[in-house]
């Protein structure tokens, strides 16, 4: 079942520069898509425009069966300092106007599933950047929405942490089925994670060519070394070269 | 105790001392410049005409100050709820800050027949500007991307304003606070000296400027030490009150050791 139908998106900026051209993308629900692309791809563009956060220029973003609850992970983990994990993590609760002792559950229940079980009291600054980023996931999942959209939320961790979240943040994807949206440049994470990859050109983006990524689930650390994985991953690059070319 | 409070008190010490001296030894009259034995004397022997005096300073400093807050923090709050009544209004803003307030203290104090409340308009008005552009700095230093999570879950501008507005502008404002705080004395002593004896009760200013006619130089020294002290007291408590509502979250209240 098609969730969201991007049709033909063009996005400018008010400065002139053209962000998108002509961009048309399905995403399925419950799927794992990755978008690939090169920096100021418009990536993150695609990605805003599809939460509502900015109006295409031309073009439509289709919802077949409406528009569903949404979560939204940034490429920083954009907490508020001044609160504690628990709060930042019940903040989408707290707007939506659940009672306090209802989201606080449930906050500390979504800091639970992301492995952040004690650390409710803690503030943004105590925690390590990883651990940031899990409660930034924590309060983008804690209204269990329909669509997750994730912008490089990994980016600027280093490669160890990145990995662990790469296994916990499939691992939730599939106890939870979700509908996540991952973009990313780097195509050894599109490749672990998705099971379809879109892959954009440069700016001006627009989706090039997308690819199925058939290995099976769950995918552990045995997968990321295995022969297949680096196969996978070669095609991909291939793709994306042609991409840049183009 | 550590050296930041040693270095200053000793380089304290060492300057009363050679003043002390040079006083003495070239026996320099009271009248000129009186030292600063006979200061801390004069100040305990006119303790009680200086302390109501030090009082009514205070008074006007306090209520001038929180004046500030209150219209300081409603104007910066109105700006960014509204770049119009910003574009129309700040300038406006600026034009009061700009005018030396011993140029228009006297037309303020012409006007308003309560002299007390012509000093606290004096001193409120030397004293809002730092609270109005460091709270309208914060309130639009806001993360853009915290900003986009609060459109994304249709929290509307009250919502906005209450729950990371205003949070994200507290250490702008604490920041203004601080400065204003001296300012409102400045004001407030400025006024009262514009204001000369104004009637029935006298500041410190008015008491600066008796002493000056009657050349009670120690006493005059007094009344100096007395400003200078309320001065740091204030910028002290308002320090403490910064680090206790900032130390668990903000950069410029956390220690060394992070």
């Amino acid at each position: 079942m098609r969730l969201v139908g991007v049709r033909d998106v063009s996005k400018d900026f008010a400065n002139g520069v053209r962000a998108l051209e002509g961009t048309s993308l399905d995403i399925e629900a419950g799927e794992f898509l990755s978008v690939l692309g090169p920096s100021g791809c418009g990536k993150s563009t695609l990605l805003r425009l599809i939460a509502g956060l900015a109006q295409p220029t031309s073009g439509t973003i289709e919802w077949p069966s409406g528009r569903p609850d949404l979560g939204f992970v940034f490429q920083e983990p954009t907490l508020m300092p001044w609160t504690t994990a628990l709060a930042n993590v019940a903040l989408p609760l707290k707007l939506a106007g659940v009672a306090r002792s209802e989201r606080e559950a449930r906050a500390a229940e979504a800091l639970g599933h992301v492995g952040l079980a004690g650390f409710e009291r803690s503030y943004p600054r105590e925690l390590s950047g990883g651990m940031k980023m899990r409660v930034s996931i924590a309060r983008a999942l804690v209204t269990e929405p329909k669509l997750l959209l994730m912008d490089e939320p990994f980016a600027a961790l280093d490669e160890i942490t990145r990995r662990r979240l790469n296994t916990d943040l499939l691992d939730l994807w599939q106890r939870t089925r979700f509908t996540a949206v991952f973009v990313t440049h780097s195509v050894f994470e599109s490749v672990f994670l998705s099971q379809r990859i879109a892959v954009m050109s440069a700016r001006p983006g627009r989706v090039l060519s997308e690819l199925a990524i058939p290995a099976a689930y769950p995918r552990t650390e045995a997968f990321g070394t295995s022969a297949e994985y680096a196969a996978l991953c070669r095609l991909t690059s291939a793709q994306l070269s042609e991409a840049l070319a183009a | 105790m550590s050296a930041r409070f040693l270095a200053p008190i000793l380089v304290g010490l060492v300057m009363l001392v050679l003043w002390e001296a040079v006083v003495r030894t070239a026996a320099i009259p009271p009248y000129v410049l009186p030292g600063p034995i006979l200061i801390a004397k004069t100040l305990v022997s006119d303790w009680s005409t200086l302390w109501p005096a030090l009082i009514i300073t205070l008074e006007i400093t306090m209520q001038a100050l929180a004046a500030a807050v209150i219209v300081g923090v409603a104007l910066a709050i109105l700006f960014s709820l509204s770049r119009w009544i910003e574009l129309s209004f700040f300038p406006y803003a600026i034009i009061l800050q700009v005018t030396p307030i011993v140029a228009i203290a006297p037309l303020i104090i012409a006007w308003v027949d309560d002299v007390n409340l012509s000093l606290l308009i004096c001193a409120w008005l030397v004293a809002f500007f730092p609270i109005l552009s460091n709270t309208v700095l914060g309130l639009r230093s806001v993360d853009r991307n915290l900003l986009d999570l609060f459109e994304l879950y249709g929290a509307g501008r009250w919502r906005t304003l209450i729950d990371l507005r205003l949070p994200a502008a507290l250490p702008y404002f604490l920041g203004g606070l601080r400065i204003s705080g001296g300012l409102a004395l400045i004001g407030a002593v400025v006024a009262e000296f514009v204001a000369g004896s104004g009637g029935r009760e006298s500041g410190l200013a008015y008491r600066i400027l008796e002493s000056g006619y009657q050349l009670k130089i120690p006493r005059m020294f007094a009344a100096l030490v007395l400003i200078s002290l309320a001065g740091i007291a204030i910028y002290l408590l308002l320090s403490l009150l910064s680090h206790l509502l900032l130390r668990r979250w903000h950069e410029s209240a956390l220690s060394a050791e992070g």
